[in-house]
């Protein structure tokens, strides 16, 4: 992989120059209170490199990605914005990326979106005008290129370290790896994968990236959500599309009694984050501590992974 | 075919308010054959409007007819002589057959009786599913005949998205992954190398995003 940075992000600095990243998720509130991000900075600040502001996760109405991720730079972090293909046509696409860049935003994530049925605004009509890797090669395009889709110039391009996300646990388990080369292919530079808790199936998937060389051509970070209790991890596993929860993990929560319940969540995340550092073509980890940002800290630090690099 | 559903019987009362004697108009095309807007159903919902108005104490006088294609104007012609003489015509047709008759009969109101929901086809009899959005420029050919602006719940063109479980789809157990057909049918056909080309980004100008479509046939405008 190139050590060359093409943007000003430290994300992009720590992979490139071999290190060990970590990112965590900071999710907006659902208001207008710019307080409650500043108090989950405080929490996580300096547990990781980089953090993702999730954009109406799971179509759930909350302060805007970029809003959200501009009040974290101003608390000296920095943030990983995620846009979804689901609320926006390639013309506010286009539009919020250049708002993003030029409010000092350095880092973007490409999703589709989960679909408005899951949220509290189901009657919501959809866009889906591009899907992820659609939107990858057009960040690409507009950052390598200095271009828009319509071919015309931009005048200020947008200096953005483009990732996205894989889920090697959905179906059909076959194309997963295909479909992170469609993505690498697209333009992608970083992926964070979904939430390992079956690491056998993980390790299959990442065998078949490795043979394929995708770990030379895009950071692979795994990701890891610690469970809160055993009621979240079967949740998790019964509610959550495209989530695969492994028996024995279920078991070892049910068995844990109710009061340590969340200590062997995290005992079970640090267990994963070492296992996924032992593991060829990987680049580092993304932690997902959902609505329990408090605990990132613990985690890391844990699993070995602090303090962070300062770049 | 266009697949259409009756709306609900009060929202359909609702509109006839007021109207002493209307026509419900049956057509002869694809409604017939998913058995919501023809002969059959004009008979039906006649009847439960009379008796509902006379329930009422305000009876209702209809007039029933179908004729062959409500989107056709030279048999939107044969009730000219019929439209005059009722207050409103409560059309069975589709949004398409709705309108034409409003385009031609402007000094009577006319209202839909059936929600036009989709194209498609039967499986079996009375269970109707989508199979075209009517984009306007056919993908078929790249995803082995299953097309997944349609079937997949997020029109992805470089599915799967992570939401695919076991062949369906995120949003509801009962529905199938298109992508998830789709990868099927390819490998069956020996034809994966396809799943790999990436697609490109969609021109909707096709869609109704450019605006009302129209198809003309330049050989028969002489």
């Amino acid at each position: 992989m190139s050590a060359e940075c093409k943007t000003d992000s430290s994300l992009e600095k720590i992979l490139r120059s071999g290190q060990f990243a970590v990112t965590a998720e900071c999710g907006p509130p659902r208001g207008a209170d710019a307080e409650v991000i500043r108090k989950k900075c405080q929490l996580l600040k300096g547990n990781a490199d980089a953090f993702n502001i999730t954009d109406n996760q799971t179509s759930v109405v909350r302060m805007s990605s970029i809003g959200a991720a501009v009040l974290m730079t101003q608390q000296g972090m920095e943030p990983i914005m995620q846009m979804v293909c689901r609320d926006r046509n390639r013309i506010a696409m286009q539009s919020d990326i250049l708002g993003a860049a030029a409010l000092g935003i350095k880092n973007m994530l490409c999703l589709s979106g989960d679909h408005q049925k899951f949220g509290d605004h189901p009657q919501a009509k959809n866009v889906f005008d591009l899907d992820s890797i659609q939107l990858i090669s057009t960040v690409r395009r507009m950052r390598d290129e200095g271009k828009f889709l319509s071919g015309e110039e931009i005048k200020g391009v947008p200096k953005l370290f483009i990732g996205a996300a894989e889920n090697p646990f959905a179906d059909p388990f076959e194309i997963r790896v295909p479909r992170l080369a469609k993505k690498i292919a697209a333009g992608v530079e970083f992926i964070q994968t979904q939430c390992i808790f079956n690491l056998k199936k993980f390790a299959e998937w990442m065998k078949g990236v490795v043979e394929r060389g995708l770990h030379e051509k895009a950071f692979i970070l795994g990701g890891v959500t610690p469970f809160k209790s055993f009621g979240m991890a079967r949740y998790m596993a019964k509610n959550v599309p495209g989530m695969d929860v492994p028996e024995e993990l279920l078991k070892r929560m049910k068995d844990t009694p109710k009061e340590n319940q969340a200590e062997e969540g995290i005992k079970i995340a640090v267990e994963t984050i070492e296992q996924l550092r032992n593991m060829a073509g990987i680049s580092g980890v993304h932690i997902m501590a959902i609505e329990w940002e408090e605990r990132v800290g613990e985690i890391a630090t844990k699993a070995g992974l602090l303090p962070r690099p300062t770049v | 075919m266009v697949v259409g559903e009756r709306k609900p019987f009060d929202e359909i009362t609702r509109m006839l308010e007021g109207h002493k004697k209307i026509m419900v108009l049956g057509c002869g095309g694809c409604v017939t054959v998913c058995l919501t807007g023809g002969h059959d159903a004009v008979r039906v919902l006649s009847s439960q409007l009379r008796m509902f108005r006379d329930k009422e104490g305000n009876p209702i006088e209809i007039i029933e007819k179908t004729i062959e294609r409500q989107c056709d104007p030279e048999y939107v012609e044969e009730v000219a002589t019929l439209v005059p003489e009722v207050d409103a015509v409560l059309s069975m047709a589709c949004g398409a057959g709705v309108q034409y008759i409003a385009e031609r009969y402007t000094s009577s109101p006319v209202y839909p009786a059936l929600n036009t929901t989709f194209v498609g086809g039967s499986l079996k009899e009375g269970y109707y599913v989508e199979r075209c959005q009517t984009c306007g420029e056919c993908k078929l050919y790249y995803t082995g005949g299953i097309c997944p602006i349609a079937r997949c719940s997020k029109s992805l063109l470089n599915g799967p998205c992570g939401g695919s479980t076991k062949g369906k789809c995120e949003i509801d157990p009962e529905v199938d992954c298109a992508w998830q057909l789709i990868i099927d049918r390819l490998k069956s056909l020996n034809l994966m190398d396809r799943y790999e080309q990436i697609m490109t980004i969609n021109d909707w100008r096709s869609n109704r995003d450019g605006g009302p479509r129209k198809m003309i046939r330049e050989d028969f405008q002489r």
